[in-house]
């Protein structure tokens, strides 16, 4: 599969015109008709050469705009339904935002110059696409302080894997529990493009309408998270779709998840991936077991490789991410090109196993939460001195978040539950539901380093 | 406390906590009918853990993922035996 240079559309009709559909909960599209038709009431070339807010809040509509956009803006900013608009300046600021893609569940952004409204749906034929540059994708990743990163990707680093990868000799239907506007699910989006159809999900539908919505759509290839399929596997509804393959991603899965997917789909191929925004995709494992064989790690001549410093993952290859985007933003990549993932590993027995986030950043459920974003708000309650936020291993969610307090004078401070009880309250109220500490320890004290630092356990 | 009334008050108080509306709980209710979602029941079999002492599903042999409630309250009542 060539991607050199080729925008999204002339990618995925290079062998002729694309046969599949893009499906989501109200409407499909034939990819075919997006040859004219266009989403954005043929107002594609108002944002020739911008930096576009791609913003529609359905995924049908963004990926419509998506295809249609590559190689015609500068630039396209992937929100993500979640983005809390206190986010937005610094987005459109940081990505040099010039205009936006809207939809009916979305508001038309007022801070940007062109402001153009889609829909999930194709109108009129409008001249043939002219791709005349190679776009940005700008994704968003969570940060420390709450504030996403943008990371930028080429429509390259982000098929890189892919296009190493023969076509399918008959079309797929593809699924996903992702969101498109995530890693994870563009990269479910790109492949189903270039081998057939999608079938995308919706945020408000049961696990089990969603797979047999996918069920009727004769879905092949399905993806999601370890929690999203202990959900499904959790909700005695797996028997509704028949895939061919599986595919697990986004979270260390365990071998209780494994075993329980390959119980109910005995048949199809059970893969899990490693990835990460920023690294790209690493590697997929096929053997139905936790962790990854060893000698994936220092393989010669592999397009991805894979070292271990410090205990710690790093990933070089085509497929990882160019920078992050804003004035004061971090170096994503070494002078050497390799990306710290921060996951820990360590081997055992000729296989690596995940042993937790360095710096601890938790994974719940797929969500990344920081500690310090959390710790933030534990400590702005009076009778808070200090806390610490931390992981604890969970077989639902990978993780959930608990925290430990240290009271400023515990003598004069109301008794314990009633500081719990409030603190549990601000975290609501300030933080999304993953985030709250699902338990909440006072403790005397904290350890605190040489250097004056809390210490973090690794995992 | 039994293992079942535990398990019955982990899931009342999470619910509230999680300002969710719980459904009776019946045996046979699917737990995907209980109202409760995923990081629900993460905070439910974490918060047994520390009560019960036993994590079923983290468990050295394969485990039957549940589909019921009836199928919760068994996994940890016959945990170990």
């Amino acid at each position: 599969m060539a991607s050199d240079g080729l925008s999204l559309w002339e990618s995925i009709s290079l062998r002729g015109v694309p046969a599949g559909r893009l499906q989501g909960p109200g409407a499909a599209i034939a990819l075919a008709d997006l040859a004219r038709g266009s989403a954005l009431g043929g107002r594609l070339e108002e944002l020739r050469g911008r930096s576009v807010l791609v913003a529609a809040r359905d995924q049908l509509t963004a990926a419509l705009a998506l295809i249609e956009l590559d190689g015609v803006a500068r630039r396209m900013v992937l929100c993500t339904p979640d983005l809390a608009t206190q986010h937005l300046p610094g987005v459109i600021r940081d990505a040099e935002v010039d205009a936006s893609v809207y939809d009916a569940h979305s508001v038309p952004e007022a801070r940007v110059g062109v402001a153009v409204s889609a829909q999930p749906q194709l109108e009129g034929a409008q001249a043939p696409r002219r791709a005349s540059l190679r776009s940005e994708w700008i994704l968003l990743t969570s940060g420390t302080t709450g504030a996403p990163k943008l990371v930028l990707h080429t429509l390259a680093s982000l098929i890189a894997v892919l296009a190493t990868e023969a076509p399918p000799a008959a079309p797929l239907t593809w699924s996903t529990f992702y969101d498109i506007r995530r890693y994870g699910g563009l990269q479910i989006f790109l492949r189903a493009l270039h081998a057939g159809s999608l079938v995308l999900s919706d945020p408000g539908e049961e696990v089990g309408d969603f797979l047999t919505r996918a069920g009727r759509a004769g879905i092949t290839h399905i993806s999601g998270t370890p929690s999203h399929w202990r959900k499904a596997l959790m909700s005695g509804v797996t028997a509704r779709i028949n895939p061919e393959y599986v595919r697990l991603s986004g979270e260390i899965p365990d071998q209780a998840v494994l075993d329980g997917l390959h119980a109910a789909y005995p048949q199809a191929i059970l893969a899990h991936a490693f990835a990460s925004t920023e690294a790209g995709v690493a590697f997929e494992v096929r053997d139905g077991r936790a962790g990854f064989p060893e000698e994936l790690v220092g393989a010669p001549h592999a397009q991805v490789e894979l070292r271990v410093q410090d205990e710690t993952l790093q990933i070089r290859s085509p497929g990882t991410a160019t920078r992050y985007l804003g004035a004061d933003a971090p170096v994503l990549k070494g002078t050497d090109g390799f990306v710290d993932t921060g996951d820990r590993i360590e081997a055992r027995a000729g296989r690596y196993y995940f042993m937790g986030r360095r710096g601890g950043v938790i994974n719940v459920g797929g969500q990344k939460v920081h500690p310090e974003e959390v710790e933030a708000v534990i400590n702005a309650h009076p009778a808070v001195r200090m806390s610490l936020v931390k992981a604890r291993r969970n077989p639902i969610t990978g993780a959930v978040v608990t925290a430990e307090v240290v009271l400023k004078d515990p003598a004069a401070a109301p008794d314990s539950a009633t500081v719990v009880r409030e603190v549990t309250e601000s975290c609501k109220r300030a933080l999304a539901a993953h985030k709250v500490p699902a338990m909440i320890r006072v403790v005397p004290s904290l350890e605190v380093s040489a250097s004056g630092k809390l210490v973090r356990p690794n995992a | 406390m039994s293992v079942r009334s535990t398990i019955t008050s982990q899931f009342q108080q999470v619910a509230v906590e999680q300002e969710r509306t719980l459904a009776p709980l019946a045996d046979e209710l699917k737990l995907v009918q209980s109202g409760l979602d995923s990081l629900s029941f993460a905070i439910i079999v974490a918060r047994l853990e520390d009560s019960l002492g036993i994590d079923p599903f983290s468990a050295a042999v394969a485990v039957d993922f549940p589909v019921t409630f009836g199928d919760f309250v068994r996994l940890y009542e016959n945990f170990g035996k």
